[in-house]
Parts: C-alpha cells; sequence; structure tokens
C-alpha cells in the first residue's frame, strides 16, 4: 500500500461494497437493467466518463468527480441513488466515498478474482521463527490492534476441542488421562496424528461435504421415494480417511466417467451428478424439471467450488457479480450429457451402477456357470434325448429368475453415463417453454476464463479448471471452509458468497497464504487440517476477557478461539459415545434410528413407514440417518440439519425449545442415559458420590466441581425415593429403547441413576465445543 | 446445597418451575419472563439488526417494525391442498356449459403447460354444479359450499389468481415461499420474522393437517413447506401431529411425572447456570430459558388440543366428533391457537386433487371442509376477533376448463393461469368479489392477482411493507415477494 490513506481504505472492503449495495443494480453487470450504460463495477467504468464527458471519479478530486457531485446533489432530480430506488446513502458512507478519492481512488481488483500470489510472512514481535506461519498472521493484525492472542486452553479442554473438531466424538476418559497427563511437547501432535488416522476423521470430514453437495437417500419432490445413493457416501467418507488429494476428489466426483479406464469408486463418485432433485409426479413435464435439474447443478457446482451466486444468472444477468445469464447456461451445457430423465417412475433412477458384495458376486458367477451348462446340454440335445428337454427347459427358467431376483437385490448407486449432450438454450427469463433464446456450448464464465478453442468442452474440462493453479477461487473457498470448521467462523464469513456483496475476509493475506500453501502441497487436505489444529491460534482458550467481548464480540480477529454447540449428527454420536452404545461401522446403507410415529404421515406415493432398526443398526453415528428430504429426521432438524435440497455451506445455530425436548425425552436420548446408569452402577464405584464423579468424567472429561455433585446428589436421592416406591413407573423408564436392561440393577436403582445421567447429556457442556 | 422450598413441587408444574427458577438459580435470570420463542441463534445475521431488548420480552422482531399500523395481527391460511376446481366454487362459468364436449380453442391452450392431460384430447367440460347468489351482497358460489354460502357477505372472493408452477410440489412452494426453488422461507416464517410471536407458551407459527378417509388418494406435502429457508430456525413453522404427542418429543419418558421432569430440567438449567459462571456466554441463558419453555409447552399444548372443555354448541357448530384430527378439529384448534397469540395457523386439507370423480370427491371434500370453515368465521366474529384476523382460503393452484377422464368419473386436470381464493376478516372487504377470467376460465385477465400480490396484500394488512421485509443471505436482499409484488388495495375494507 503506497500510502497511509490507501492502508486506511482498502477499496473492496471499504469502497466496493457501499457502489455494490447501493449504485450496481442500475450501474453494475446486469446489462439489460444497466441505466446510460454507466457501470461503477469496473475499473474502466469508475475511471471513465459518462455519455456526456463528464468525469466519474477524478482522483483527488472530489468536487469534480460527476460520482461525488450526484450522491451529493441537493435536488431530487439529480441525486444519486434515485429515492424510488429506496437505498439512500448514509453521511458516513457519503464521506467515505469522499476520502477515498480524496486519497486518490485506489482501485483494487475484488478480492477474490485476483490470482493467487503467495504473501510474504508477516514479522509480528511477538512470534519466534518456528512459529506456525498463520499465526504470523493472527498475531501481526493482533499486534497492529494492540491486542495478543489469549492463554493456551487447558488440557482437557484442548483433548475434547480436537476430538470433537477431528472426529465428531468426544475423547474417551482414557485418551483425556493420557493427554493431559503427558507433558511432554510432542503429546499434542501425537494426539492430533492419532486422531486424523481414525477412520471416524472421514465421517466428521463428510458431514460438511455431503451437506454442500446436497447428499440424501431421497429425490426430494413431490412423493420423495428413495434413492441408491449411499455408496458415493462413503466414497466420500473414504477420500477424507486417505486423504484423497481436493483436486482428483474434483475430478472423480464431476468426471470420473470420464476418466481413462474409470475405476468403481471414480464411478461412484459420479453419483455427485445426480444429488439434483427428483421427481415421479404424475403431470410433471421432463422438459420443465429437466431445465429444474440444470439450474440445480449450476448454483449447486458455482456454490461448492468457487462460492459463486452464478445460481442468480438464471433469469437475468447477475447484479452484483459479472456472470451474464448466458454465463449460467453455458455452465449447465457442461452437464448436458449426463444421462438422466426429467420424470422418473417407480423408484429406479437409472442409470445405477450394481454393487455386489464378494458373496454376492460368487453366488451370481456360479448361477451364471449353471445356466451356461444348462444352455450347453440344451444345444447338445439330439433326437434320442429330447424327453430331457422339458426338465432342461424349467431349469434355465429356474436359474434365469434367480439370477434376475439376485440382480435386483444388489446394492446400487446412482452414477453419471454420458451421453450425446441435449441442446442447451439461454431460457429467457428463466422460462423452460421459451425456446427463443440463444443456443449455447459449455463454456466457463467468461470474466473467469478465456474462451476455449474448437472443441466442445467436457465436465472434465469444467474439473480441470476448477483445479487449475490460476483459478482464484476454488482453494480460497476450501481453506476459508476449513478455517470455519476448526475457529467457528471462516477468514470471510461469507462461506457461500465470494462474489460482491459476500463479506471481504478478515486476513486477506491469510486466505491467500493458506489457499497458495493448499494448492503447492498438491491439495493436501490433511497438510491444511494439520497447520490449522497445531496453530498457536487454534490452540487458545475460548472463553472471552471482558475486553475482547468489548472489543471484538464476533471474534473476528481470533484473539480467542471460538465456542458452539455441536452439529446435530454429532450431538447424537456424543450420546452414543458416552453411553458406549455406538457402533463403529463405517458405510453401508442408510439407517433408521427410532422416529416419532406418524411423523410420514403426509407422505404418499407410496404410503411408507419408518422401521426403527432392530440391533446394531440402532446405534450409528448421525451421519448415516437416512435422509428423508421432504421430512428429515425431526432430532436432526432441531438442531438444524439441512434438508439438503440445496447446497448448504453454514448451517445455522439454534437454540430452541424443539432442541430442549429432543434431549429431553427422544427414545435415543432416554435409552443413551439409562444404558449410561447401567454402566455407571457396574463400573462407577460403590457409593454416590464417586459414581456421580465417574459418569461426570465419562461424558465431560472433568472432576465435577462440589456444587455440582451436591446438585446431582440432591436429583439421584429424589428420584430414589420416587422409583423405589413405584416400581411400575421404574420398570417403564428402564424399559425404552432395545438395549437389554441390567439384572445386576433393581430398576428403581437404575431409574433413579437415569435421572442423574439424563441430567448430564442435556448440559450444554456437553453438546458444545469449546 | 441449594435451599429447599417446600411447595416446589406443587399441582401446577408450571408455576411451579418459574418459581423454581427464580428462586433457586445463581444467574439473576432475567430472561425468564420470556414470552416467545426467541433464541438468540445467530441473530446477528439479521440484516435489519437484532432488536436486543425486543428480543429478551419476546416480542423479538427487526427493529421498525410494523412499518405501518395493521388491520390484522395474524392469519388464519386454509390450504386446500390439491388444488380446489374454480369452475366448482367460486368461479361459474355458462360459457363452458354451451361448449361441453366440444374442443378447447387451441387459442388457449397453444404453447401452454399441459400437466396430465399432455398428449390427449383437449374437451370442454360443464361445471358439475350450479352455482346461487347468498347473502346481501348477493355473492355467486356453488350450491355445494352452502356453509361458506352462508359467510358469503364476510367474504372477499378472487377469481383472477395465477401461480408459475403446474405440479403439485413445486406450486405449494411457490404458494408458502413465493419461488419454488427450495430452501427460502415460508410466508409464516417472514410474518412471524418481521413481527415476533405473540404467544407465551407456544410457537408462533403452527401446522395442522387433515385427511379424510374416503377422500381421493391425497398428496404428499412437505415439511419444506412450513421451514425458516435461511430466516433464523426459530421462525420455523411446527407442525402438530395428530397422532402421537401433537409436537415431536412433547411427552416425558415413560414413567417420568410432570414434576420428575420439572426437577431434571430445573437441575440441568442449574447445572448450566454454575458452569456458565466461568464461560459468561449469553447462549447459555437464552438456552435456560428455553428448557423452561420446552417444559411449559408439555403442559400447554396438550390443554390447547384438548377441546373437552367447549361448549356442545360450538362443538356442533365446527362438526367436532373429538380430536379425531379433522379438519373440522384443526379449524376448532386454530380458533384456540389465535386466542393464545399465535401468529401463523396453516391448515392443511389434502383431498382436493380431483382429477377424476370430481362429484363425489367434491362431495366428501364440502362435507369435511364446509360446515368447519363457516364455524370458524362465525366464531371468530362472535369473539370479536374476526377483525383482527385475516383468513385465507385456497388452493396451490386451480383446475382444468377441460375434463380428464381417462379413470373412473370425469374430473379436471392442475391448471396453473387462473384460480379462485377468499380472504375474510382483519382488513379485508367483505362481500365482494375481485377479478375474472375468461369466459372458458382459462387464463385470470381482469385484475390478475399473482402469488406475489397475495403475499403483499397479506404482509400490508400485518403492517408490514413487502418492499422492506428483507433479510440479507448469499449478499442479496431477499423478500418473500422476490422482486414483485403489488399491494391488491381495492379489496382493502
Amino acid at each position: 500500500m503506497a500510502s497511509g490513506a490507501a492502508v486506511e481504505f482498502r477499496f473492496y472492503r471499504d469502497v466496493r461494497p457501499i457502489l455494490s449495495n447501493h449504485c450496481f443494480r442500475c450501474h453494475g453487470p446486469d446489462a439489460e437493467k444497466r441505466e446510460t450504460e454507466l457501470r461503477l463495477d469496473t475499473r474502466q467504468g469508475l475511471l471513465g466518463a459518462t455519455a456526456t464527458g463528464k468525469a466519474i471519479v477524478v482522483p483527488g478530486d472530489p468536487p469534480a468527480s460527476e460520482l461525488y457531485r450526484r450522491i451529493t446533489a441537493p435536488h431530487a432530480d439529480e441525486q444519486m441513488p434515485p429515492a424510488e430506488a429506496n437505498v439512500p446513502l448514509s453521511q458516513a458512507q457519503i464521506e467515505v466515498l469522499r476520502r477515498w478519492i480524496e486519497a486518490g481512488a485506489q482501485w483494487q481488483e475484488h478480492w477474490a478474482y485476483g490470482p493467487l500470489v503467495r504473501p510474504a510472512l508477516p514479522r509480528p514481535s511477538g512470534a519466534g521463527p518456528a512459529d506456525n506461519p498463520i499465526d504470523r498472521f493472527i498475531l501481526a493484525r493482533l499486534e497492529r490492534e494492540g491486542l495478543a492472542f489469549s492463554a493456551v486452553a487447558d488440557a482437557i479442554t484442548l483433548a475434547r476441542r480436537l476430538s470433537l473438531d477431528l472426529t465428531g466424538l468426544p475423547p474417551a476418559p482414557v485418551e483425556v488421562e493420557a493427554f493431559a497427563g503427558d507433558a511432554s511437547g510432542s503429546r499434542y501432535v501425537e494426539f492430533v496424528e492419532k486422531l486424523l488416522a481414525s477412520a471416524a476423521y472421514g465421517e466428521r470430514m463428510a458431514v460438511y461435504w455431503l451437506d454442500l453437495v446436497r447428499y440424501a437417500d431421497s429425490g426430494g419432490y413431490h412423493s420423495d421415494v428413495d434413492q441408491p445413493i449411499s455408496p458415493y457416501r462413503d466414497y466420500v467418507i473414504a477420500a477424507f480417511n486417505d486423504n484423497l488429494p481436493f483436486d482428483q476428489f474434483t475430478r472423480e466426483q464431476l468426471a470420473g466417467d470420464l476418466l481413462p479406464r474409470p475405476t468403481i469408486a471414480e464411478r461412484i463418485a459420479t453419483g455427485y451428478n445426480r444429488l439434483n432433485k427428483t421427481t415421479e409426479e404424475g403431470g410433471a413435464q421432463a422438459g420443465e424439471y429437466l431445465a429444474k435439474s440444470a439450474a440445480d447443478r449450476v448454483r449447486t457446482t458455482s456454490g461448492v467450488w468457487l462460492a459463486a451466486t452464478l445460481g442468480c444468472a438464471e433469469c437475468h444477468d447477475h447484479k452484483y457479480d459479472p456472470f451474464t445469464a448466458r454465463d449460467f447456461y453455458s455452465f449447465a451445457a457442461f452437464f448436458a450429457d449426463v444421462k438422466e430423465q426429467g420424470v422418473y417412475s417407480a423408484g429406479g433412477r437409472a442409470p445405477e451402477l450394481a454393487l455386489p458384495t464378494p458373496d454376492q458376486s460368487a453366488r451370481m458367477a456360479e448361477l451364471k456357470a449353471a445356466a451356461s451348462e444348462v444352455e450347453r446340454r440344451l444345444a447338445g440335445l439330439s433326437g434320442a434325448q429330447a424327453d430331457d428337454r422339458p426338465a432342461l427347459e424349467t431349469r434355465a427358467k429356474e436359474l434365469a429368475e434367480t439370477l434376475g431376483e439376485l440382480k435386483k437385490s444388489l446394492p446400487r448407486t446412482m452414477i453419471t453415463v454420458s451421453v450425446p449432450p441435449r441442446e442447451m438454450r439461454v431460457l429467457p427469463r428463466g422460462n423452460w417453454l421459451d425456446s427463443s433464446g440463444a443456443r449455447v456450448e459449455p463454456a466457463l464464465p467468461a470474466f473467469l476464463a478465456a474462451p476455449s478453442g474448437q472443441r466442445r468442452l467436457t465436465r472434465l474440462d469444467l474439473a480441470e479448471w476448477l483445479v487449475a493453479r490460476d483459478n482464484p477461487l476454488t482453494a480460497r473457498v476450501f481453506v476459508n471452509r476449513l478455517w470455519k470448521l476448526f475457529f467457528g467462523v471462516g477468514l470471510s464469513k461469507s462461506l457461500d458468497d465470494f462474489g460482491a456483496q459476500g463479506e471481504p475476509p478478515t486476513h486477506p493475506e491469510l486466505l491467500d497464504w493458506l489457499a497458495i500453501e493448499f494448492v503447492d502441497s498438491g491439495w493436501d487436505i490433511k497438510h491444511m487440517v494439520r497447520l490449522l489444529v497445531n496453530s498457536r491460534a487454534y490452540r487458545q482458550a475460548s472463553v472471552p476477557s471482558a475486553e475482547l467481548i468489548a472489543r471484538d464480540p464476533a471474534n473476528r480477529l481470533f484473539a480467542r478461539q471460538g465456542r458452539w454447540r455441536l452439529e446435530a449428527e454429532f450431538i447424537r454420536d456424543a450420546a452414543l459415545v458416552i453411553s458406549k452404545q455406538l457402533v463403529r461401522r463405517i458405510g453401508g446403507p442408510s439407517v433408521k434410528p427410532y422416529q416419532p410415529e406418524g411423523y410420514w404421515e403426509f407422505l404418499n406415493f407410496p404410503k411408507r413407514d419408518w422401521k426403527a432398526d432392530r440391533g446394531s443398526d440402532q446405534y450409528r453415528r448421525g451421519l448415516y440417518t437416512h435422509w428423508q428430504r421432504t421430512f428429515l429426521h425431526p432430532s436432526l432438524l432441531a438442531f438444524d440439519a439441512p434438508s439438503r435440497e440445496e447446497c448448504a455451506a453454514d448451517r445455522p445455530v439454534s437454540n430452541t425449545p424443539q432442541g430442549a425436548l429432543v434431549l429431553l425425552n427422544d427414545p435415543t436420548y432416554v435409552e443413551c442415559a439409562r444404558v449410561f446408569a447401567q454402566r455407571v452402577l457396574d463400573e462407577g464405584g460403590t457409593d454416590d458420590a464417586s459414581r456421580i464423579a465417574w459418569a461426570w468424567r465419562g461424558a465431560l472429561s472433568r472432576a465435577p466441581e462440589a456444587r455440582e455433585s451436591a446438585l446431582l446428589l440432591e436429583l439421584l436421592s429424589e428420584s430414589r425415593a420416587k422409583f423405589e416406591a413405584n416400581e411400575p413407573a421404574a420398570q417403564s423408564l428402564v424399559a425404552v429403547g432395545q438395549a437389554p436392561i441390567s439384572n445386576r440393577h433393581r430398576p428403581g436403582e437404575i431409574a433413579a441413576w437415569t435421572a442423574v445421567t439424563r441430567a448430564i447429556l442435556n448440559l450444554h457442556e456437553t453438546v458444545s465445543r469449546n | 446445597m441449594l435451599p429447599r422450598e417446600d411447595n416446589f413441587w406443587s399441582p401446577d408444574p408450571l408455576r411451579v418451575t418459574r418459581r423454581a427458577f427464580l428462586g433457586r438459580t445463581s444467574l439473576g435470570l432475567g430472561a425468564l419472563g420470556l414470552a416467545g420463542l426467541t433464541s438468540a441463534g445467530f441473530a446477528s445475521d439479521d440484516s435489519v439488526g437484532p432488536n436486543q431488548r425486543a428480543k429478551q420480552s419476546g416480542t423479538e422482531h427487526p427493529a421498525g417494525l410494523p412499518h405501518f399500523a395493521p388491520r390484522a395481527k395474524r392469519v388464519i391460511f386454509l390450504c386446500m391442498a390439491g388444488g380446489p376446481s374454480h369452475f366448482e366454487t367460486f368461479d361459474p362459468k355458462p360459457k363452458l356449459s354451451e361448449m361441453h364436449g366440444q374442443p378447447m380453442p387451441a387459442s388457449f391452450t397453444a404453447g401452454q403447460p399441459i400437466a396430465q392431460l399432455q398428449g390427449q384430447q383437449l374437451v370442454c367440460q360443464a361445471p358439475l354444479f350450479g352455482f346461487r347468489r347468498w347473502g346481501q351482497s348477493g355473492q355467486q358460489i356453488s350450491e355445494v359450499l352452502r356453509h361458506i354460502g352462508g359467510i358469503a357477505d364476510e367474504l372477499c372472493i378472487v377469481r383472477s389468481m395465477h401461480t408459475d408452477q403446474i405440479n403439485h410440489d413445486p406450486a405449494h412452494t411457490v404458494m408458502n415461499t413465493g419461488t419454488s426453488i427450495s430452501g427460502r422461507p415460508s410466508m409464516g416464517s417472514w410474518i412471524l420474522y418481521g413481527l415476533g410471536s405473540a404467544a407465551a407458551n407456544l410457537p408462533g407459527f403452527v401446522v395442522l393437517t387433515s385427511t379424510s378417509k374416503d377422500g381421493r388418494n391425497p398428496q404428499p406435502i412437505a415439511a419444506r413447506q412450513w421451514h425458516s429457508g435461511f430466516l433464523p430456525s426459530r421462525h420455523q413453522g411446527v407442525a402438530f401431529q395428530s397422532h402421537g404427542d401433537p409436537v415431536h418429543y412433547l411427552g416425558s419418558p415413560p414413567g417420568v411425572t410432570p414434576s420428575e421432569q420439572g426437577r431434571l430440567v430445573s437441575t440441568v438449567s442449574r447445572l448450566d447456570a454454575i458452569r456458565n459462571e466461568l464461560l459468561a456466554n449469553p447462549e447459555v441463558e437464552t438456552r435456560i430459558a428455553q428448557y423452561e419453555l420446552a417444559f411449559r409447552m408439555q403442559t400447554s399444548v396438550p390443554e390447547l388440543m384438548n377441546v373437552s372443555d367447549e361448549p356442545a354448541h360450538v362443538l356442533d357448530a365446527y362438526g367436532v366428533q373429538g380430536a379425531d384430527g379433522s379438519f373440522a378439529y384443526n379449524c376448532l384448534l386454530a380458533r384456540r391457537l389465535a386466542e393464545s397469540g399465535v401468529r401463523f395457523i396453516q391448515l392443511y386439507h389434502r383431498d382436493w386433487d380431483h382429477h377424476n370423480d370430481l362429484v363425489k370427491f367434491m362431495h366428501v371434500c364440502a362435507r369435511d371442509c364446509d360446515r368447519p370453515t363457516a364455524a370458524l368465521v362465525n366464531d371468530l366474529k362472535q369473539r370479536g376477533m374476526l377483525d383482527e384476523t385475516l383468513i385465507v382460503w385456497g388452493g396451490e393452484f386451480g383446475r382444468t376448463p377441460m375434463a380428464q377422464s381417462n379413470k373412473g368419473g370425469v374430473g379436471r386436470d392442475h391448471h396453473m393461469r387462473a384460480f379462485s381464493m377468499f380472504l375474510a376478516g382483519g382488513g379485508i372487504r367483505g362481500g365482494i368479489t375481485y377479478g375474472g377470467t375468461d369466459e372458458l376460465g382459462y387464463h385470470a385477465v381482469e385484475n390478475p392477482v399473482h402469488v406475489h400480490d397475495l403475499h403483499a396484500t397479506m404482509l400490508h394488512l400485518l403492517g408490514l411493507d413487502h418492499t422492506r421485509l428483507v433479510f440479507r443471505y448469499q449478499g442479496r436482499a431477499f423478500r418473500l415477494t422476490d422482486v414483485a409484488g403489488q399491494v391488491v388495495r381495492p379489496i382493502l375494507a
């Protein structure tokens, strides 16, 4: 930055958002709505002249600048923005524009679109040479603000934080003890490595990715019937666990089928292109739903990789970002070769890939061999053996039927199959019935990429462009989301909008440094996660000082760690871990935990009942829950899991009575509490106080304070008196769920302890990451 | 150990818990007087800026709202899901009788979206019921809806509705959110966001659904229809179930009495409060209030659902046979919800998709919906509440003037270019018919009213300017009415 004023004003942070919010709707990227051909969203436009030759902005001279003159014009007929636009500028905003012009009207490229250049590491005075580069950036900014890092969090908090962040599961007490008891410098790094190597890491990372790509087990429209797709979910888990480089992860999902000799995994990955909502509704018109799915893919793909709101350009050029409607349909054209139907019928979602288990493969081979043997014998029958023919024919028919049945029962997954592309046109105003728009071929957004040569571009070209070194967005978008996962808020809060209306990053150099590091590492996700969680910034305490609450209430400077309620799936997982009920099987078909009866009453075609799984599938991690788009499991919904109809980069965190009711009354949590109570009685010692301490430590990784134990002892003795006086009540409480009822303890005693463990499972601390 | 109150376990768990909280928690929890669903969440995203004080008092909504004096305090939206035929309800078309059996003129249908009649011969179908003039206003309403006919002077019938989608699921999504793209907030959520809740012990947006036992195979209704989209999730509608717990997880676990549950909740809150001495996290205070509200709901919702305290003449007027989940029962609950301060009450009745046997199924729908609808309007009027309650009645679209006769008796297909709705109550001019369709009822031609216009008008009656009720999401100020919508002023009182 050349001058002091330029440091003070960052064009894209301070000036451009004002222009974007107040001027771009008429003087922005949308050619159709642009008034008088004046553009304020480009450097050329801003530093150019009006149609009548007046200079828009004269650097250093606000009064000579038409822009300044018009925003300060006293008369309504000259004043900008016009009153009817209903977006008046405040005095403070006018002052920002004035000072910006006065200081030389420096123009800067939008922060997310400029080329990635590795910034020099700052040298804050408080950083030593071995410090994590992340800390240099964070600390340099803190020092400018006269702040410092918060103290390192205590060992128990760190152990829980790492475990929850890297696996979505709370640590076992023995892990916490080992971590807290080991004073050596390497314990932290070793614990991180252990967690990164656990299979639960991939499950945890998958939860976020599945929100982005809108993974679900049902089609989403109307009858919302099941779709076969869980192998794709397992592919995502495995990709994170195997640390598949992100560029390859991208290629495989968008275009695995177009890779040379694609593997099964690469073909499963292409389920990504099939995750749009689908319908079987009678009277639905194929053309309309093909248009819907095309638009759906543009919204999702541009959202997942580019954090671009390209979907806004479906009916008109984008109002704020330089995407045209033509860009929208050209982007959609990349997917015009995806074999699909506008309207499906009878539950099929062809094309699907059958994925026989080894046993099923062997059985199929057997049946085929037997069938060809029968065929061979039939063909070789001579006249004398004609009597054998009916028996052989019956046998052949039986074998064919058995094989057919077996094939129908094979696990399947939706995949992408490339067919000759259907014609794509710009749909005027998004109207699928209007075929008057220009025909388009696949093309990258014009302002981000030069037009290609003669060959028709493919999904693989799109994937290659997304992960090309010079793509300015993909790496920035991804590292910003990683930052959000480990700090609670992105460097740019706008996880899903890196355009003009998105929030500029608080630490732009750090964002760029991380993005370059990601690309240079070979798109190594675990490398980036290590960098983040091994930083000093990550290890800070999350309890804010009074000064920080006043100075930085939203924690945008990262002078402390973030803290938040766990994601819906991880709340369930925590209860299952604490009660030691969690079944740690990875992948497979989605499962059905207990769900309130009648919740699917309004589903139809066909009518369906939710049948809760019996046995081990009842105790699987939350991410394996059958994801019904129109009726998501109510306990997931209560904790803000998205329906996955659209790309979701950021879940809200609500705090509602529905959440309280789930933890209090959902049989899943009641059963967990009861099984936990049985464990307390079996393993927690012999007297009430030590049992309470044991239970507390099991759930919260720490010893209870005296006041805390006292409250639970009080609850225990009251509950004990009540349940001892009312045996049937105790019996009905301990009968909740499928887990065996311990016969080592009286039902009254289990029920009394269940009150205690219910209280513990309901604590804010139990469902929070600090 | 905290001191013990002798009367801690009184028979009224509601009062007890509040006392317990106030008397016994270590925090001076100012939020306990909370009168609504008011969690903080990430309210910093509210574009207009959250009103912290209002948030604590339960009337939370963006600053400066309502924009002007409201005519209505609440909405009861009676959604006739499936799409009632306008030809047999509110839009008489004698010309269609004349042309019965003749080909539908291509001038109407060329280039138009067609649903199940795609590729079939399009033939005019005469209206299957006669119309009568009702009340002093002489409004024309089908003879099959005689109870609704009886309240004709209260109704503003809009014959010129039109929408953008021709299939049920997306058309419902348009009716609720103004667009067919998923993920946008429903109108009830927008209204709750704009005005806050006035209900102390109930959610501010409640959905009730009914299905006849002998109606046509009903259409699914997705939970998306009452979702809060990108608005804070506390504005989400809560669907009351007709079986089991009316609200998910409302019942305490088996063997646990209300007082024991209250004791548990109070222990959880006290433990949370102790920990929060260290953490100083405002979310914990909100959470404590939400636990208290959840516990109050465990009592208040079953009380609301239990209509045994209603006098016989009221039950008779609605035709309520008991807590059976019928439309009649739901209409009575709607009045009780309105009395409790619930802001947006939405009833779905799922039986109006009359592709075939329209006469038979229209009789079924009339039997189940006609009397309760009229009873609700009359009941509200008697209680002096009609003036402050906006009633909206109608489906997600209308039906074709063309016959559909591929199975059973004749019916009509989906139609999006014209349909009828009615409004009544708060701020609406009763006894008028607004707008009109062409002579065959195909297009809305006179004063067309798009769904966006309906939304703009509803918000207007609630004191909200639809162009200024905005929420910033993905870099853009979103509205219920997107970039369209005009208040339909001629129908305002």
